[in-house]
């Protein structure tokens, strides 16, 4: 059953790719694109599905294939599945939204090669989690990291996206560099390079190898997962990817960072000793702060979006980082909270990432522009989109009876239980990781009223925003499959949560059985003995609403309605500049943390020359200093082009000079090679 | 039986919560030499709202129309999680005090959306000092959650209340009281009260909850400030339920009950005249001082936990 | 502390509201039942300058201090026309006063009264026939009851506003 579904799922985004770089028209190599992503991410969804459900695990080698490198090897079992299922709950929205949001690429050149990339990058994808030895995760990994670089320059003819995609290839290959010191480390002393192997030979390493393999490894994922620091790519490239493409590279993609650290730090190094865990939890909670804080300052909605991620992967690896620190401790229901409070929000953020990155791209199809101060009005003009993304934008402001709630509380939950760890002072370091978390997420509330708000209520901005039109049904479609997710996985944690318990079960010797017994409806946590029912929350937040509306037909109830214009103290007529803007609404947060963003203000007003008190033009213009790309990262370009310019005599373009070289390097390598045996 | 109970406590809670604003109101006008409104005048105005025609701009969608149905929803949600009279309550597993504070940041989230929808600078303006004076206080409330569930072993309020109750020495522990004082100063925070926000102003400009209500006419408004009060309610039920928990009943007998109300209403009255007297003495921060307040408040907070922890 | 004993040293000083003359409230306007059924005990006043010299607002401002404390019958003072039953309106209505007032007449939800205050909201007073003058309250908007006065005081304003609610008989009982 399994290795069929896994062959449709190849040939489908296989026949896709091809199929869109040979289709005859435009709309048919993006019907064929979409197809063939669909099928292959809708087998996917079901090997992933059953994988994770029934729990056999699916192994396939195919040791002819790269013999050189160890063969290719394939398992499947139920954290991998979990991750499966998680790229492809995202990929089938999207590919459906992306089959009609592509079509503004129809008669240019980037069309055929954004429906094959879209295939080859959800392929690669899917196939990550089912590498199994060094060599197909490698390859997998570089795969998915190049196809979605092709996506991110899809539209290359635009200095800022080439200048996004050159700093996301240079980020993916610094983390690409990173992960392969690690696997030396590890790989080192192992019997080959498959992870069983790994997994035998890590338990013998000593001490500060394991170490020193971990900060790797938590470096290179880190970097695809958009930690801070290492996040600065994620606000470049996924605005200016297409938004299906940066709805899987947000919502999926930067998942796979979470699911490397997992598989290497809790599986194959069995865990650690309990400041791996603290340093993850410290990460987590600087990411999630940091992440929301410079996304409020942020108005191009795609680059808010981005930085929301940053924030959510925080949230995950709170729960990560307390997992795997109440593990060190031998707390291993508490700990299994953790990993299951970290895979669930991996899930949630997939769903309310993705819709959000769904509808920001039905925005820009009706309207052309990213500026949040340009928008407004869309509620009237895209009704079903703004429903979504009010669905998907209260999901991720952790609001109930959503998911990004449950997942939230769960992580709560699990940084609650710092209590019962031996030691005080960690204690008090979940309770100040409690309070970060508690403060981003009320910073994410108040971030998303701001998208929302300024984004589709009120009047239109601009001319574009006030001529806006319903998307397409198959866009639609999408956003609305991914807003029924985040409803589903709000009310039935309660199915979820022991599933995601049968996943975590066995790595880093947490025993079965944890979490796998939930109380219908309910969500109780061990350890810290929390309960909540979403369901029966749901239901009421639903019952009274209608009681209010039965009590207004029965009652005395005046129920007559006047339309009339807004109130603004007797002003004649309203323009939309008279509404809060985006800026406006930060305002006050910005000064509250000027201390981080160090906004830079420039005023200049041009009077009239015969009297100051008649103002020509204002112009206002107020930045937010980037920190991390300023002080962290300019320096290290700086080395880098500095270098460049002394080495590049090098390459002198003589092509003697270049076979010099060859003979030189192969005698070197002849040398060290005859030396060490 | 015990539904009926639990249920008739959210009735009685709702049905509360204007006269606690009122009372308030009644009690400042005493202390401003003023003869004032009885406390009962909120349920006049509610009655008077209801009967009136509602006035919607032609700028606003659906979701003006149907956020004071969402924001009165989740408060009356919020409502059913908070121990009224006794512990524990059948809504009890329904969620935790963190889905209560959640609850409320739904009711926030609403209402400052209501706010932004008509397209006024008014509306926008609350809107924004809203979810800054929410979010900031957010934190405070966690950690003070947090101190609680580390002296109880549980986040649900139920059985906050019955560990306090079976050991009542927590009660006075720093922990315990610190939190209290904490959440105090979130009370003030989350439900517009001086010194963050004037119930009373007229003046736009110095607006924070009043602002997004602008535009909100009749039955809307009705439900709009009858769930401000019910707010009020819940933050004065669980400052005086959850931190000084006598009186609540654990047995379902009529005469524990009538004793549970009648120290309920009690410390009521205890929190009103505090309130009252702060309002009459303080004057209204700048809105820029208010965020220096609330991180007092989180290091109350803070210290509430580190003391739990070095005591227990 | 010395606050809190003086608020106790000076006690109330809300005074009674006597009946005054008739003459100093003109009711215009019969009354709906419904209106005064449902406006009762608990009126909510949007006041519109729309012109005035800022002597009426002197004395309104009166209405909600300790003497007078309009408070005492459901009476008090909102931010918005949304929010409010009666308009309190003074001064004669200048041209840029015009638009703004109907729009806050507009703007103000049903069932609702007029109260204008003082001579000027009349008859314009000094200002008649003023280039600037669009006209008296009345020629604007409905009024319900007028409260003449230059300016008038605030126990007048209080029983106009009472009158307009038709409760003038029932106030000696009411202490």
């Amino acid at each position: 059953m399994t290795l069929p579904l896994l062959l449709v799922m190849t040939l489908g985004h296989a026949a896709g790719a091809v199929g869109a770089l040979v289709a005859r028209s435009g709309p048919g190599a993006r019907g064929v694109a979409t197809a063939g992503a669909i099928v292959g991410s809708g087998a996917g969804l079901v090997l992933g599905l059953d994988t994770l459900i029934r729990g056999t695990p699916f192994q396939l080698e195919i040791p002819q294939l790269l013999a050189v490198a160890g063969g290719v090897s394939l398992r499947l079992d139920r954290l991998s599945a979990f991750f499966v299922l998680v790229v492809e709950v995202v990929a089938i929205p999207s590919a459906l939204f992306g089959g009609a949001y592509s079509r503004a690429w129809e008669g240019t050149p980037s069309l055929r090669p954004l429906g094959a990339m879209l295939n080859l990058f959800l392929l690669a994808l899917s196939l990550v989690p089912f590498a199994d030895n060094i060599v197909t995760f490698l390859l997998l990994w570089e795969a998915m990291s190049v196809a979605s670089y092709f996506l991110v320059l899809t539209d290359s003819d635009q200095r800022e996206t080439r200048q996004a995609g050159l700093w996301y290839l240079a980020m993916a290959h610094g983390g690409l560099v990173l992960l392969m010191a690690a696997f030396l480390l590890l790989g080192a002393s192992a019997a080959s390079t498959g992870f069983a192997d790994l997994r035998t030979a890590a338990a013998a390493l000593p001490g500060h190898t394991r170490n020193a393999v971990f900060v790797l490894v938590l470096l290179g994922f880190g970097s695809k997962a958009g930690l801070v620091p290492l996040h600065v790519w994620l606000p470049l490239a996924h605005p200016a990817a297409p938004s299906h493409v940066s709805a899987l590279m947000s919502g999926v993609m930067i998942k796979m960072g979470v699911y490397g650290l997992l598989r290497f730090t809790l599986d194959l190094l069995g865990g650690g000793p309990p400041w791996w865990g603290g340093v993850i939890l410290a990460v987590g909670a600087v990411s999630a702060l940091l992440g929301v804080l410079y996304a409020l300052m942020e108005h191009d909605l795609k680059r808010l979006l981005a930085y929301h991620s940053v924030e959510n992967v925080g949230i995950i690896f709170l729960g990560v980082g307390a997992g795997l620190m109440f593990r060190s401790y031998g707390l291993m229901p508490l700990a299994a909270v953790g990993l299951v409070a970290g895979l669930y929000h991996t899930l949630n953020h997939a769903c309310f990432k993705g819709l959000l990155f769904l509808g920001s791209g039905a925005v820009v199809h009706a309207t052309h522009t990213r500026n949040m101060e340009e928008l407004g009005g869309l509620i009237k003009r895209m009704p079903r989109t703004a429903f979504c993304f009010l669905v998907g934008a209260a999901a991720i402001s952790g609001l109930p009876p959503l998911n990004g709630f449950v997942s939230e509380w769960l992580v709560f939950q699990a940084l609650l239980g710092g209590p019962t760890l031996p030691r005080p002072e960690l204690g008090l370091i979940m309770a100040f990781a409690v309070g970060m978390l508690a403060l981003t997420s009320g910073l994410a509330a108040a971030c998303f009223v701001k998208a929302f708000g300024i984004t589709f209520l009120a009047m239109p901005r601009s001319d574009h925003a006030a001529a806006a039109r319903e998307v397409p049904l198959a866009m639609q479609l999408g956003m609305g499959a991914l807003a029924l997710a985040c409803l589903c996985l709000g009310v039935g944690p309660s199915l979820v949560v022991p599933t995601l318990g049968t996943a975590v079960a066995g790595l880093g010797g947490l025993p079965a059985g944890l979490l796998t017994e939930m109380p219908r409806l309910a969500l109780e946590v061990p350890g810290t003995a929390g309960v909540i029912a979403p369901a029966v929350l749901a239901a009421g937040l639903c019952l009274v609403p209608l009681a209010i509306l039965a009590a207004f037909r029965l009652g005395s109830v005046d129920r007559r309605l006047r339309v009339s214009d807004t109130w603004g103290c007797g002003r004649i007529g309203q323009t939309p500049r008279m509404e809060y803007t985006a800026t406006a609404f930060a305002e006050p947060l910005r000064r509250v943390f000027a201390e981080l963003y160090r906004p830079t203000e420039d005023l200049s007003i041009d009077f009239h020359p015969e009297s100051k008190y008649f103002v020509q033009s204002i112009a206002y213009r107020s930045e937010v200093i980037p920190w991390f790309e300023r002080l962290l990262y300019a320096p290290v370009v700086a080395f880098l082009r500095r270098t460049a310019f002394r080495v590049r005599w090098v390459q002198a373009g003589s092509l003697h000079l270049y076979l010099l070289y060859m003979i030189l390097a192969l005698v070197v390598l002849l040398l060290v090679s005859r030396w060490t045996s | 039986m015990r539904y009926l109970v639990s249920l008739g406590e959210v009735v009685l809670a709702l049905l509360l919560a204007p006269g606690l604003a009122g009372l308030i109101r009644w009690m400042k006008a005493r202390l401003q030499n003023r003869r004032g409104a009885p406390f009962w005048q909120p349920y006049l105005e509610l009655r008077k709202l209801f009967g009136k025609e509602v006035v919607v701009s032609s700028n606003a969608s659906w979701l003006f129309r149907a956020a004071p149905f969402v924001i009165f929803a989740s408060a009356v949600a919020a409502t059913a999680l908070v121990p009224v009279l006794a512990a524990p309550m059948v809504f009890d597993t329904m969620g935790d005090l963190l889905v209560l504070v959640y609850l409320l940041l739904l009711g926030t989230f609403c209402l400052a959306l209501a706010g932004l929808d008509p397209g006024s600078a008014f509306g926008g303006m609350g809107a924004s000092r809203e979810v800054t004076v929410a979010a900031l206080a957010e934190p405070t409330v966690a950690l003070a959650v947090f101190a609680l569930a580390l002296s109880a072993g549980s986040t649900n309020l139920g059985r906050i209340v019955v560990a306090t109750l079976t050991d009542p020495a927590r009660a006075v522990s720093p922990g315990h009281l610190l939190a209290f004082a904490a959440l105090f100063v979130v009370t003030l925070a989350e439900t517009g009260r001086l010194p963050v926000d004037n119930p009373a102003t007229h003046l736009e400009l110095t607006m924070i909850h009043e602002a997004m209500v602008l535009e909100y006419s009749g039955r809307y408004l009705a439900l709009v400030e009858w769930a401000a009060s019910i707010k009020l309610l819940i933050f004065f039920a669980l400052l005086g339920n959850l931190f000084v928990p006598w009186g609540v009943a654990r047995a379902l007998t009529l005469e524990s009950l009538l004793v549970s109300l009648g120290s309920f209403l009690l410390k009521l009255l205890v929190l009103a005249a505090t309130v009252a007297v702060l309002e009459t003495r303080v004057a209204k921060l700048r809105l820029f001082r208010v965020p220096e307040l609330l991180s007092v408040s989180f290091v109350l907070a803070l210290l509430a936990v580190s003391s739990s922890f070095l005591l227990r | 502390m010395s606050l809190l004993a003086k608020i106790l040293k000076v006690g109330l000083v809300t005074e009674p509201l006597e009946p005054g003359d008739a003459s100093a409230v003109e009711l215009v306007r019969q009354l709906e039942e419904r209106t005064r059924k449902l406006l009762g005990r608990a009126v909510a006043i949007r006041e519109v300058d729309a012109g005035s010299c800022n002597g009426c607002e002197l004395e309104i401002s009166g209405l909600t201090g300790p003497v007078y404390d309009s408070e005492r019958f459901g009476v008090h003072f909102v931010a918005s026309p949304r929010h409010a039953d009666l308009l309190l309106v003074t001064g004669p209505v200048t041209r840029n006063m015009e638009v703004p007032l109907r729009k806050t007449y507009e703007a103000t939800p049903d069932p609702k009264l007029v109260v204008a205050v003082g001579d000027c909201a009349r008859t314009c007073g000094v200002f008649r026939g003023s280039y600037a003058v669009a006209g008296s309250v009345d020629q604007i908007v409905p009024v319900d009851v007028f409260v003449p006065g230059c300016p008038p005081e605030p126990a007048d304003i209080l029983r106009g506003i009472l009158a307009a609610l038709d409760r003038l008989s029932a106030l000696p009982a009411r202490r």
